[in-house]
């Protein structure tokens, strides 16, 4: 893909630092389209803020991030992101994808059909017109993937997405990523939870302590895992610093 | 006080006129001079909250200050810039219920501003992420979040108007407490007392309380009611 | 934006609603806290209004804010009672001319107890000379309004200068004549009022009438439009119809009914010269 397509994203010599601390440290890497791409590591290792950076809700303290197509402020967005919590506004479910929509500055009158087609595709309708607030943390988490995908952007970043949330519910989040995944949206998905990971990935960047340590296929990482760190996250005996 | 509880109850039930004018006149006085704060005060409040510029702490220590200004010398001040003698003469409205609006405008956007930037600014680092991520810019975050907070800005918003209807200093001063055309709750009430008519200016200083007590009360159903419903 | 839209009405119906006000012809008089707390005003301004149909709005002050107000043009007529104010206010330009209007008395208010043995006198001058030779209790207005300025003139008349030899006796509370009374009446302290104030005052505690009838006690009041060459906005024809009103038989009059509990407060003294050159009223004082 070329013109008009966001990807590829290059990262160069990235790092960001905060209190005198790396936080990442030096990261290089290039995002392709297609495969689900699972961001591993422990708690700490980095990976909120990488995709944060990644997203542009942060700006490096050296090194370049790159997007094939710079986003023009005002245009829609072509990312997402979902994170930990979602953090929904004090309206109905409908209203608060329809404010994505908003934002985008898409039409008014196109909004609904959107709206409707976003919320069928995480199971929603059904509770369209309730409070947004007063949903379950996995229904409120479902209505952020709503949200995300009703702008059909060309990537979707999820941050931990299912850490705060009951088996169940984990499970549905899972399965709607799943369908994005197949419909063609770019997946990028930082998880510590190693069954996550596998369910959901193609490759695994693993990062621990703010670097980059490994990249590979799901199956090579988990049989045989190139790094000792992460030969030993994946025993869960990956050392505290 | 038994007497002045007698003097306010028997002014209510024969709803004398007198009364009823005064009544009416503050309410309206002090309602208008909320609104007016309100519409300067709330966007006001949520650009400093989501904005970034040079001198913002500055901004937001004299504001936060600004909240404790004193009605009399607000009145003062308001009186020299719409007496003949000074800019705002020409408008001729001294000593008319706009000068009070003014004044009391004047006096409660301080408190509307901070404390819904205090409120806008909480929201905001619970929103910020989010909206940004789904491409929101400033201006845009500022009036959703305004409407997001209605519930604890309508807090903000009665702590104005319970400043604006206890006041009498500065409507005193550029009101000037005319007979059937200035005169409100406070300023009678001061006026009663200083005839050493006690009694009825503490009856007019209960249906005071109560008129302000019931706004509250009113308010904070309606936030209870609809924070339950909307979470 | 539906929620800005209402809000905006609201504001605009509240606002709209108070200006109704603005369609009636009316006129600024600045006067003191004895007129209008004796209720003087209340009995007076709905016979001109209903006579006239020009509403008067009073701004109660003491005659010098009074006097300051109008010199800033901020009032149409001035009604006030303190006669050197207010031929220097004259003399500086701002008035047009002054017409006695009506008189009352000074009485010295004190102590039913009477700890300085005052009471009943006739000589205030001999009544505050006893007062501070004993450092009674004495609240002063303080306020630059005429019942101020005469007790400053009084003081100076029995030879005191107050100024200097105050004491913590000597209560300055740069108060109306009501709250001075409320203040006397709390400490038990000796003040000078208007009558026309202390008949209608209700919160009387332990306080009475101590000195009266001393010559030096007259208060004459005076009303003056305020000068159009001065103060382009004032209101002129509106102003002088007042003026007019108030010195002719018909408000005299009104002033002379007006009583409370049987008694009346205030005397109508005004001397316009009627066209055959003649004084019109006479003072009952002389």
């Amino acid at each position: 893909m070329s013109n008009g397509s966001i990807f590829p994203l290059r990262l160069a010599e990235v790092s960001f630092a905060a209190g005198g601390r790396a936080i990442i440290d030096r990261v290089s890497l290039e995002i392709e389209p297609g495969p689900s791409t699972i961001i591993l590591g422990a708690n700490g290792a980095g990976k909120s803020v990488l995709m944060r950076l990644m997203h542009g809700l942060l700006n490096p303290t050296s090194g370049k991030i790159d997007w094939n197509a710079p986003e023009r402020p005002g245009a829609p967005r072509k990312q997402a992101m979902v994170f930990q919590r979602p953090v929904m506004l004090r309206r109905s479910a409908f209203a608060n994808v329809a404010y994505a929509l908003k934002i985008a500055g898409i039409p008014e009158p196109q909004r609904g059909a959107l709206v409707r087609e976003a919320l069928e595709s995480v199971g929603l309708v059904h509770l369209a017109h309730r409070p947004a607030r007063v949903l379950s943390g996995g229904e409120q988490q479902r209505l952020a993937l709503a949200r995300a995908w009703a702008l059909h952007p060309e990537v979707l970043f999820l941050d931990e997405p299912t850490a705060s949330l009951d088996p169940s519910a984990t499970r549905e989040i899972e399965s709607v990523i799943k369908a994005f995944d197949a419909a063609g949206t770019k997946v990028v998905m930082a998880t510590h939870n190693l069954g996550q990971a596998r369910r959901l990935g193609d490759e695994i960047l693993f990062l621990d302590q703010g670097r980059l340590v490994e990249r590979a296929s799901v199956g090579e990482f988990f049989s045989k895992p190139r790094s000792a760190q992460a030969a030993a996250f994946i025993k869960g005996e990956l050392p505290w610093t | 006080m038994s007497e002045a509880l007698k003097t306010a109850f028997e002014l209510l039930v024969s709803l004398d006129a007198k009364l009823v004018e005064i009544v009416f006149l503050s309410l309206s006085v002090s309602l208008s001079a909320v609104v007016a704060a309100a519409l300067l005060g709330l966007p006001l409040g949520a650009a400093i909250a989501v904005g970034r510029f040079p001198g913002r702490q500055v901004v937001i220590v004299a504001l936060n200050a600004l909240m404790g200004l004193p009605p009399v010398v607000v009145g003062l001040l308001v009186y020299l810039l719409l007496s003949r003698a000074g800019p705002l003469g020409p408008l001729g409205i001294l000593f008319t219920p706009s000068a009070m609006i003014v004044a009391q405008t004047i006096l409660i956007l301080p408190i509307i501003a901070a404390l819904s930037r205090q409120a806008i600014e909480d929201a905001w680092s619970e929103y910020e992420e989010q909206l940004r991520s789904l491409g929101a810019r400033r201006m845009n975050a500022a009036l959703t979040l305004l409407w997001d907070t209605r519930f604890s800005l309508l807090t903000a918003i009665l702590a104005g108007f319970g400043r604006a209807a206890a006041e009498v200093g500065a409507v005193m001063i550029v009101g000037g407490n005319i007979d059937g055309v200035t005169r409100v709750m406070t300023t009678t009430i001061a006026l009663e007392t200083s005839k050493g008519d006690l009694p009825l200016a503490l009856g007019l200083g209960v249906i005071l309380i109560t008129i302000v007590i019931a706004v509250n009360a009113a308010a904070y159903l309606t936030k209870e009611l609809a924070q339950r419903r909307y979470g | 934006m539906d929620l800005i839209r209402r809000l905006l009405l609201l504001f605009a119906v509240a606002f709209l609603a108070l200006p109704a006000f603005a369609q009636e012809k009316f006129i600024v008089v600045a006067s003191t806290t004895s007129t209008e707390q004796s209720g003087l005003f209340g009995h007076l301004l709905p016979i001109f209004q209903r006579k006239t149909g020009i509403q008067v709005r009073v701004v109660a002050l003491g005659t010098g804010q009074a006097l300051d107000l109008a010199r800033r043009g901020d009032a149409d007529v001035v009604f006030v009672h303190a006669q050197s104010a207010e031929e220097k206010f004259l003399a500086d330009g701002f008035g047009v001319k002054r017409f006695p209007v009506m008189y009352n008395d000074f009485v010295l208010i004190g102590p039913k107890s009477d700890p300085v043995k005052v009471a009943g006198g006739k000589d205030i001058l001999e009544a505050l000379r006893k007062i501070k030779a004993a450092g009674a209790p004495f609240v002063s207005r303080g306020d630059k309004s005429g019942t101020h300025m005469a007790e400053l003139d009084l003081w100076k008349m029995g030879g005191i200068d107050i100024a200097r030899e105050k004491g913590p006796w000597y209560r300055d509370t740069g108060q109306g004549m009501g709250p001075a009374l409320n203040t006397a009446a709390a400490m038990n302290a000796y003040v000078l009022a208007d009558r026309g104030t202390w008949i209608s005052f209700k919160n009387r505690g332990d306080l009475a009438i101590s000195v009266e009838g001393d010559k030096r006690l007259f208060n004459q009041y005076g009303v003056m439009l305020v000068n159009p060459a001065r103060h382009p906005n004032v209101k002129k024809d509106l102003g002088q119809a007042f003026v007019d009103w108030v010195v002719s038989p018909e408000g005299q009059r009104a002033i002379a009914e007006y009583k409370i509990g049987g008694e009346q407060l205030f005397f109508p003294n005004a001397t316009r010269v009627s066209k055959r050159g003649l004084p019109l009223a006479i003072s009952a004082w002389e």
